[in-house]
């Protein structure tokens, strides 16, 4: 057999923190500072020679990563949020660079998150899929030979020649995927975590993952689904903090996985080194998710109401605080932002806060969700002034509508949010 | 394993890509440009068709811009402030240096947004980042050729006819404009994604340099002793060079001609090594 990826000692180094400077100010004097100096740093910048403090926040993404994959072979990569998989996998199929160490690939990448990358509303489906096979890197050739197939794969038929603004985003998203589908790489990297579209759209890909491994091509898959993994995957490789841990067949992997108490498990808690410097005074402690019972849950029921809590601790008083979570979809679109001291009432009270720890706790009543997978992300500032922690993901959690308005009918209802409306049906004639 | 899939695999032979930290002259990766050079194709045929659409004029906006500019032009310089021309009527002269002039005005704007407008793409997947901003400068290219279709019947009307013996030269210039104008998107685009200062720089920088460029006055008007640094703006010698060539007006290649196309290249040369240099981090900064 040959090797399809070889990957030695590879290493990303992130630079963290560029934004954190833009809520520094306090004082009129430092903007004015600022401002006389900003010609001086931006002449440094394009030089390279930015600023020293600016290059300490580094961040090791991933580091000395190594590992071979046969072709042919279907490997899972599981670890939780910021462990480095993505980065992985946007090294190999080379969005960007590694900062050290080599990758050989033997044949082309293809991903299904390139869904759709290029399509302009304003062209035809026809000339969207010539745009994107290009983009992709097929020839115009390959693209001449297999458009019949990617037509009928997508479903679009006679529309293939109206412009895709028109189209539904059922149609619009047959088309995209047709045409990754078609790309037809040696090595696909499927990245469920990252992957858009609704259910069914992502039962397509897992299907289409399995029909590619079955042909014999190398596929590396990543995903929080412990089950989809086992059953996809006869191997598995688990990063922890950008690197790798553990490498073994899949059963084993995943329970090594789910025992060394990494695994999302509706708690999450920062360690010492996981906090940014710049966050001081405030240090967050632990984010939880918790069930009716008061019990940490990794699943809740969309018929019961759940209670996210953040637990921080402040070093030093801090004036106009707020805590906040966001939450987002598995698809990235926001759910809703909210604040602990929202209310006006709070804020009086709450605004100033002695140094100390803290729990901020909100509950989301019943029937507010839909089905699926959602993420809880973190966030405390004081408006105007500075951001002193974010984390977008910081926990992800699974939705389970048994008993929901509406599942008496087994059909994917399309939102966000499913609420159980105040019907009221009146014959009216 | 089928046959039909084993064909496939072995009709074309995978070929092996080394993914490393890119260092010195290697980085320019020439090659995969070459390998990719039908999505500029595609590229350029997507901007130019999307430009338009949902316009009511459509494509007579190309020329419509220009054409405007023009008459804008020669009512305050040729009618009121009466600029010399050596002798050439002023539509065409000023219309002459707004060809090139346009195509170095959407490199600039375009060019220098090109990758912040596309990081879907560039946040998604590989391809030569160099892409972007060529294409967008190529795009500008649709533009001038249907502004110069006008320009041949403008001087048909005025019967000005062109410089027969010089005329050859023409499309060196128009390479030099391409040049000059990569060269600065190639610089612009770069800086943009770490810094979007350049959105809001692009407007004045746009005005500012039309007029110090020899598009609405000749630069014989220039004394002497201020040629030389005159010259230090390369668009100065594209458009110069531009009229010489079409109409024959001007001293010709000269001094600051030469010293023009010499910071055109140089824009140029290290515009690409420094959008190279940038290019590892774009996905990771943009």
């Amino acid at each position: 057999m040959t090797t399809a990826i070889r990957v030695s000692n590879l290493g990303k180094r992130y630079q963290i923190g560029a934004a954190e400077t833009k809520f520094r100010y306090n004082m009129l004097r430092d903007v004015l500072v600022d401002t006389v100096y900003a010609p001086v740093r931006l002449a440094k910048a394009l030089v390279g020679k930015s600023d020293r403090r600016s290059n300490q926040n580094f961040v090791w993404a991933l580091k000395d990563v190594s590992f071979d994959l046969e072709e042919g072979k279907v490997l899972g990569i599981v670890g939780r949020n910021g462990a480095g998989k993505s980065t992985l996998l946007k090294i190999l199929s080379r969005v960007t660079e590694p900062t050290e160490g080599t990758v050989t690939v033997r044949g082309r990448v293809g991903s299904l998150l390139e869904v759709g990358t290029g399509f302009h509303p304003e062209l035809t489906g026809r000339e969207n899929i010539y745009m994107n096979g290009a983009i992709l890197g097929m020839k115009r050739s390959e693209i001449d030979s297999k458009f019949d197939e990617m037509v009928d794969f997508s479903e679009v038929g006679q529309f293939i020649d109206t412009p895709v603004k028109r189209y539904s985003s059922g149609m619009y998203l047959r088309l995209a995927f047709a045409v990754a589908a078609h790309l037809e790489p040696e090595i696909l990297v499927v990245d469920e975590v990252l992957a858009v579209g609704d259910a069914e759209f992502q039962r397509k890909c897992l299907g289409k993952m399995s029909d590619v491994a079955q042909q014999g091509r190398t596929v590396l898959f990543v995903s929080h689904n412990m089950s989809a993994i086992l059953r996809l995957t006869q191997e598995a490789i688990v990063l922890k903090k950008g690197q790798l841990i553990k490498r073994a067949p899949t059963p084993e992997a995943v329970d090594y996985y789910l025992a060394s108490g990494q695994a999302e498990s509706g708690e999450r808690v920062w360690e010492a080194d996981e906090i940014p410097a710049a966050s001081a005074p405030f240090k967050p402690r632990a984010i939880r998710i918790r069930e009716r019972s008061g019990k940490i849950v990794d699943t809740v029921r969309s018929t019961e109401p759940v209670t996210f809590e953040f637990e921080y601790q402040l070093d030093a008083p801090l004036t106009g605080l707020r805590v906040g979570m966001y939450l987002n979809t598995m698809r990235g679109e926001y759910v809703f932002t909210a604040f602990d001291t929202d209310d006006a009432k709070q804020y009086e009270q709450f605004g100033a806060r002695p140094p100390g720890r803290y729990v901020s706790r909100c509950e989301i009543p019943a029937d507010f969700f839909n089905e699926g997978r959602y993420y809880l992300g973190v966030n405390a500032s004081s408006f105007g002034v500075k951001r002193y922690f974010m984390d977008e993901n910081a926990l992800s959690f699974n939705m389970d509508i048994s008993g929901a308005p509406g599942t008496q009918w087994p059909e994917v209802r399309q939102g966000p949010i499913r609420p159980r409306l105040n019907w009221k049906i009146e014959k009216i004639d | 394993m089928t046959d039909d899939i084993m064909t496939e695999i072995t009709k074309h032979e995978p070929t092996t890509v080394y993914i490393k930290p890119s260092t010195g002259l290697a980085a320019l990766n020439l090659r995969d440009l070459w390998i990719y050079r039908e999505l500029v194709f595609f590229m350029v045929w997507r901007d130019v068709k999307v430009k338009y659409k949902q316009t009511l004029l459509g494509m007579a906006w190309a020329v419509i811009q220009p054409v405007l500019t023009m008459l804008v032009f020669t009512f305050v310089f040729g009618e009121v402030a009466k600029v010399p021309t050596d002798g050439i009527p002023y539509p065409i002269f000023s219309f002459a240096a707004l060809l090139p002039w346009g195509l170095f005005e959407v490199a600039l704007n375009q060019g220098s947004r090109s990758l912040v407008a596309h990081n879907n793409m560039v946040t998604k997947i590989y391809f030569p980042r160099l892409i972007l901003p060529i294409s967008s400068v190529f795009a500008g290219l649709v533009d001038f050729l249907i502004a110069f279709v006008i320009l041949i019947g403008l001087m048909l009307y005025y019967r000005v006819a062109p410089a027969y013996d010089l005329l050859w030269t023409l499309p060196l210039f128009i390479l030099l404009a391409i040049v000059t104008a990569l060269g600065v998107a190639l610089w612009l685009s770069a800086i943009n994604v770490k810094y979007r200062d350049v959105n809001q720089a692009l407007p004045f920088l746009t005005r500012f340099w039309l007029f110090i460029t020899p598009i609405a006055y000749s630069s014989s008007v220039i004394s002497e002793k201020w040629q030389i640094l005159y010259a230090l703006n390369p668009m100065a010698g594209v458009v110069d060079g531009f009229r010489w060539a079409l109409l024959g007006s001007g001293n010709g290649p000269d001094i600051t001609l030469w010293v023009s196309a010499t910071i055109s290249v140089l824009i140029f040369i290290s515009g690409l090594f420094y959008f190279r240099s940038m290019e590892k981090t774009f996905a990771d900064t943009i």
